[in-house]
C-alpha cells in the first residue's frame, strides 16, 4: 500500500515545498479584502502579481504589496502584456528586483484576441532568463517542440494553457495535455489560465498535473469567497483521486453487483 | 530643460539622472522599479544614469495580476 498521507504529497516548483497545488491571481476582486478572504480561503500558496506604471501622485503600489505581504504566501510575479523577449526580459528583471524574487511567470504574447504564447519569443527569453539565474514559470502550450526547448533553456515547470486566459472553458485539449503528462512523467506542469470551474481544476488534478493557476473563475465569481473553497475542496478532491488511482475505463457495462448468487425465478405462465 | 517620457507621457525635467527625476517626480521612497529605453536601470544604477533628450522611461510598482 503506497504512503498516500498529505505529508508525502507536496508541490515542489524549483524545490520549494508546498503544501498547496493552487495558485491564485490576485486581480479583478471586487476589493482589497475580499482578495485578502479568497486568497485565505483557496488555500493558495502562491499568488501572482504583475508590474505596471506607478503614478507618483497617486502611489497604489505600495498599498497592494503591504496587502501582499499580509497573505504570507510565496509570490510569482509575471510578465503580462509582454509581446516580445525584450519587453518580458526588461519586465522580469525589474520583478526581481521589485519583488526581491527569482521566480518569474514568464508570458510572451503573440495575439490580443486570443492571449495565446508567442512560443518563439517565450523559449528566446526563457533562454535569456534562465542563464540569468531566473527560475521560469513558462506559460505555454501543450507544443512538446516548444516544451523541449524550454526545458533545455532551463526551465524546471511547464504551465500550458487549458484554454485561453479568462476564458473559463476549462481544458480545451484533453488529448494533449494527456499526451504532455505522459511524455514529462517526472516534470511538473500547472494547468495555467482557462480555468472556469472547480470542476475543470479537479480534472486536472485527476489527469496527473501537478498543480493549477487561475484567477478569473475566483475573482469573477458572484462569491469570490464561497468560490475559492470550492476550488481547494475541487482540487484536494482530484489530487487525491489520481493518487488513489482511477479505475479504468470499459466500452461496455459491467455489473457492479456479484453476478454469482443471483436468484432465478421462475414464473408460472398461468 | 529635457523633453522626455515617462510612462507615455510627456515630460519637461531638469533633472540630470535618473534619480534625480525620481525625486522630482516624488517617488522618494516607492517602492519602484525603472527602465530606460526598454533597458532595465536597477536601483543603484540610477544615480550614475544620465539622462538625454528624447529619453524614454518606465517606472513602476505592484499591482495585481493573474
Amino acid at each position: 500500500m503506497p504512503d498516500l498521507t498529505k505529508a508525502n504529497d507536496k508541490f515542489s516548483p524549483y524545490g520549494r515545498e508546498l503544501d498547496s497545488r493552487l495558485l491564485l491571481g490576485t486581480a479583478m476582486y471586487p476589493s482589497p479584502d475580499i482578495l485578502r478572504q479568497s486568497v485565505e480561503a483557496s488555500q493558495a500558496g502562491i499568488v501572482t502579481v504583475s508590474l505596471r506604471r506607478e503614478s507618483a501622485r497617486k502611489q497604489t503600489g505600495q498599498g497592494f504589496w503591504d496587502l501582499v505581504k499580509k497573505l504570507g504566501v510565496d509570490v510569482l510575479p509575471n510578465t503580462a502584456g509582454c509581446h516580445t523577449a525584450k519587453e518580458a526580459i526588461t519586465t522580469a528583471l525589474m520583478a526581481r528586483e521589485l519583488f526581491d524574487t527569482k521566480w518569474i511567470k514568464l508570458e510572451v504574447i503573440a495575439n490580443d484576441d486570443t492571449l495565446q504564447p508567442d512560443l518563439f519569443g517565450l523559449v528566446e527569453a526563457a533562454r535569456e532568463l534562465c542563464s540569468q539565474g531566473f527560475e521560469v514559470f513558462p506559460y505555454t502550450t501543450e507544443d512538446l517542440g516548444a516544451a523541449d526547448r524550454l526545458l533545455e533553456a532551463g526551465c524546471e515547470i511547464l504551465m500550458p494553457w487549458g484554454a485561453p486566459i479568462g476564458s473559463g472553458r476549462g481544458l480545451n485539449n484533453i488529448f494533449a495535455l494527456e499526451t504532455m503528462r505522459n511524455y514529462y512523467p517526472e516534470i511538473p506542469l500547472v494547468i495555467d489560465a482557462g480555468i472556469g470551474a472547480p470542476s475543470h481544476a479537479a480534472l486536472a488534478m485527476e489527469m496527473g498535473y501537478d498543480a493549477v493557476l487561475l484567477n478569473t473563475a475566483v475573482a469573477k465569481a458572484a462569491a469570490p469567497v464561497v468560490m475559492a473553497q470550492a476550488f481547494a475542496i475541487a482540487i484536494d478532491a482530484g489530487r487525491k483521486a489520481r493518487r488513489a488511482g482511477l479505475m479504468e475505463q470499459r466500452d461496455m457495462a459491467s455489473p457492479s453487483s456479484p453476478v454469482v448468487g443471483t436468484p432465478s425465478f421462475h414464473f408460472s405462465e398461468s | 530643460m529635457l523633453k522626455i517620457t515617462v510612462n507615455g507621457n510627456p515630460l519637461d525635467s531638469s533633472a540630470k539622472t535618473l534619480a534625480e527625476l525620481c525625486l522630482e517626480l516624488d517617488y522618494g521612497k516607492a517602492k519602484i522599479a525603472t527602465a530606460l529605453n526598454g533597458d532595465f536601470i536597477a536601483k543603484e544604477q540610477r544615480v550614475e544614469t544620465v539622462l538625454q533628450e528624447q529619453d524614454s522611461i518606465e517606472i513602476v510598482a505592484p499591482r495585481q495580476g493573474g
